[in-house]
């Protein structure tokens, strides 16, 4: 009995322990998987090796519930620095979940693309959703979203991802608004009439998808003609499947994740070295040649070889023809149109 | 009772404490939480304590009292500290979208010292303009809690107006259609699966012993493979490309391949497949139990193989019937990830929006309410089919 109590006060010791020790390591969170394996080899291994500090991982799949969880826990929080979406940067900065930073220890807002950095976070990453076909099936494929839209022209099913958001704006621009106008359009009830009302007319045609793995294999199977996609996806389907599928930068959504910092870390200056690190144009360099993300360092971009540089959301020509997500207008909507996109699809 | 069969009791009920624990601390438990939260609404009392301590004396109507600008003010004032405005703006948002903003902007727009502030009402119109009607007021009213039949309206597409009485919402029956179609669903499942198992099960309890053991494999066989990995394999077969329609085009049965998935086919194929031992099962056990020369005896006395089977077997096989069908139905309501993979937009239960309110809106409450109605309606049609049958011919034989 007293050699059980002995060992039951060793455990309670040392659970208690961590939580009596001051100083936590560093903790960086991303998405996981090979996103997050290559985000090690660019980022994270080089700033351990750099700085000498210690870097601990996690991973998460977001969700603005999980950070309020987070910081509401307080000083048993453990995450410091976060890759987050659009909309969860909009909401967080909102609701101060995360660390104002001080730009001038980034090297300041004109080190990265106008837009991209904000007082609550930096870029990490930027992609699109893109329209993507097969080309060994459509020759002469499709130039705009109204072309994804005609389905006498080119026959076919079509893959988009379930819900509202980015749908809306692809329907209005196939109804001919033009991307600078999309979301002006959407803010009337009268533009959202227009979206759905255009969406009516694929709807029998359309295959909707949930997971970003799926729009690849609807389109391998030949289930669909066209599908909007994830654009690092299809560079991935066509090396590993030795598959011939074309993207579309025409009307493409353009998306920003950034790295916040939690509010109340204790470490935020190796949150700061981090982030700087990180953002410094030469590693900056490395990373799209891993995924074929794009990168927000405005000397980084000029780093790139090309032929690489043409192939990513941010070249000049790609980026005229695409749609920043207006994630203001998704925080303040996505509710109601999610509903409205529920009732309407179920029809 | 002997002190003997006493400690035994004892002992006994200490072997099924463990169980009961479990099911205590894993099932009731959640459950009680569950139906909790979808009557609980405090989101608005803890951001906005003082706003809504003083609207609790108000009547709902014209104007509320002066304190309560001080009130909001105040509230707002420390909810931009805190930085829990974004809370509030979400609960009202539910109650009408359009007042989401009208509490973050208010939120952003005060004054960085309010020590100085005189007149209240001055300062809050300022910061926004709908501070001047009622709209906002009423919404904070009718959302302040603590407890509210908010999210079980909702999730039967209802809610009250400025006066409290109830319509209809304006989200075209979203949620009642949902239910609907939950329940078509199931039951059309079932009714597949009774007419596919009574064969089955019949073939099984006749055959002879190695016949009736390698069917009974192949029909277990499924059952022991992930839901996930069967209704994946589905989607492979039934695709526009799949074997099913390459395999009917090469016997030139169809010119144009059928469509069998992402839509409600998809969901009734595979819906039935996996469910279909459940229904066999138990008719199996219900009619291995019946003497063999039952029907021999009804035929010798006259009765045709039709009267026989009407008169003789199917009323004692129906409480086998009653319990196939009530399990495959009740199961088949719960399912998510097979219609998620093989049914198009229209083809979702409610667990698909009871997921997506949970993990994508994180609106708990609503959540809540929809697992609810569903239990609620559940036992409903569980307490009418046993009322109808009786429970004397719910059995497994």
């Amino acid at each position: 009995m007293r050699k059980q109590l002995a060992i039951i006060s060793l455990v309670a010791a040392a659970i208690a322990l961590p939580g009596a020790a001051t100083a936590r390591d560093l903790t960086v969170v991303s998405w996981g998987g090979i996103f997050q394996d290559a985000q090690r080899e660019v980022y994270f291994d080089p700033f351990k090796k750099e700085s000498g500090l210690a870097l601990a991982e996690d991973s998460w799949d977001g969700g603005i519930g999980t950070l309020r969880s987070k910081f509401q826990a307080g000083d048993a929080n453990n995450w410091d620095v976060i890759e987050v979406e659009s909309e969860e940067i909009a909401v967080g900065c909102e609701e101060g979940l995360f660390e104002q930073l001080d730009m001038s220890k980034l090297g300041g807002m004109e080190r990265y693309l106008p837009g991209t950095a904000s007082e609550c976070g930096v870029p990490a990453n930027i992609f699109s959703i893109v329209i993507a076909y097969d080309g060994d099936k459509l020759a002469d494929g499709p130039k705009n979203w109204a072309d994804f839209w005609d389905v006498k022209k080119f026959p076919g099913k079509r893959a988009l991802r379930s819900g509202p958001k980015m749908n809306l704006e692809f329907a209005l621009m196939a109804d001919g608004v033009l991307p600078g106008e999309v979301y002006e359009t959407l803010r009337t009830p009268e533009g959202v009439d227009r979206a759905f009302a255009k969406l009516d007319q694929l709807k029998p045609n359309i295959v909707w998808w949930t997971a970003g793995n799926q729009p690849m294999q609807l389109l391998g199977s030949g289930e669909v003609a066209m599908t909007s996609s994830y654009h690092t996806r299809i560079g991935a389907a066509n090396t590993s499947d030795k598959r011939n599928f074309k993207l579309l930068w025409q009307g493409s959504m353009f998306n920003v994740d950034s790295w916040v910092v939690m509010k109340g870390s204790p470490n935020v200056d190796a949150a700061y070295k981090l982030l700087d690190f990180m953002g410094r144009p030469e590693i900056q360099a490395k990373w799209p040649e891993k995924l074929g993300g794009g990168v927000a360092v405005v000397e980084a971009q000029k780093m790139l070889p090309p032929e690489l540089a043409e192939r990513l959301p941010t070249a000049p020509e790609n980026q005229k023809v695409a749609l920043s997500l207006d994630a203001e207008f998704w925080v303040a909507n996505i509710d109601k149109l999610n509903e409205r996109f529920a009732a309407w699809a179920a029809q | 009772m002997s002190v003997f069969s006493f400690k035994r009791s004892i002992g006994g009920l200490l072997l099924v404490l463990p169980l009961v624990l479990f099911l205590g601390l894993v099932f009731f438990a959640p459950l009680a939480g569950m139906l909790g939260l979808s009557i609980l609404d405090k989101e608005l009392r803890e951001v906005l304590p003082r706003t809504v301590a003083t609207l609790e004396h108000w009547d709902g109507g014209g104007t509320p009292p002066d304190s309560a600008y001080e009130a909001v003010v105040r509230d707002l004032f420390d909810a931009r500290q805190t930085k829990t405005a974004g809370m509030a703006a979400r609960r009202v948002g539910y109650h009408d979208n359009g007042l989401r903003s009208v509490i973050t902007g208010t939120a952003r727009a005060l004054p960085k010292n309010i020590s100085g502030v005189a007149d209240w009402k001055e300062t809050l119109v300022a910061a926004d303009q709908s501070w001047a009607s009622s709209g906002i007021w009423q919404a904070i009213y009718r959302s302040s809690g603590p407890v509210s039949d908010f999210f079980l309206l909702s999730a039967i597409d209802l809610r009250r107006d400025a006066t409290g009485a109830m319509h209809r919402a304006n989200n075209e029956g979203l949620y009642v259609n949902v239910l609907l179609r939950t329940f078509v669903i199931a039951l059309t499942v079932t009714l597949i699966c009774l007419l596919l198992a009574l064969p089955t099960a019949e073939l099984l309890a006749s055959a002879g012993a190695t016949a009736s053991s390698l069917l009974m494999l192949v029909l277990l066989l499924p059952l022991w493979t992930s839901v996930l990995v069967r209704s994946a394999a589905w989607l492979v077969i039934l695709q526009t490309n799949g074997v099913v329609n390459q395999a009917l085009m090469k016997l030139q049965l169809i010119a144009e391949p059928l469509a069998l998935v992402y839509n409600r086919t998809g969901v009734l194929i595979a819906l039935t497949h996996i469910l279909l031992p459940y229904a066999v099962l138990p008719l199996y056990g219900v009619m291995k139990s019946l003497p063999k020369n039952q029907m021999l005896a009804a035929s010798s006395l006259g009765a045709g193989p039709v009267e026989a089977f009407f008169r003789i077997y199917l009323p004692q096989i129906a409480p086998g019937v009653s319990a196939a069908g009530l399990l495959v139905f009740i199961l088949a309501l719960g399912y998510y990830i097979t219609p998620l993979l093989l049914g198009g937009a229209g083809d979702q239960l409610l667990p698909f929006y009871i997921a997506y309110n949970t993990t994508q809106s994180i609106n708990w409450g609503l959540a809540s309410a929809l697992g609810s109605i569903l239990l609620v309606a559940t036992v409903l049609l569980y307490f009418a089919y046993v009322r109808l049958v009786g429970v004397e011919r719910i059995g497994l034989g």
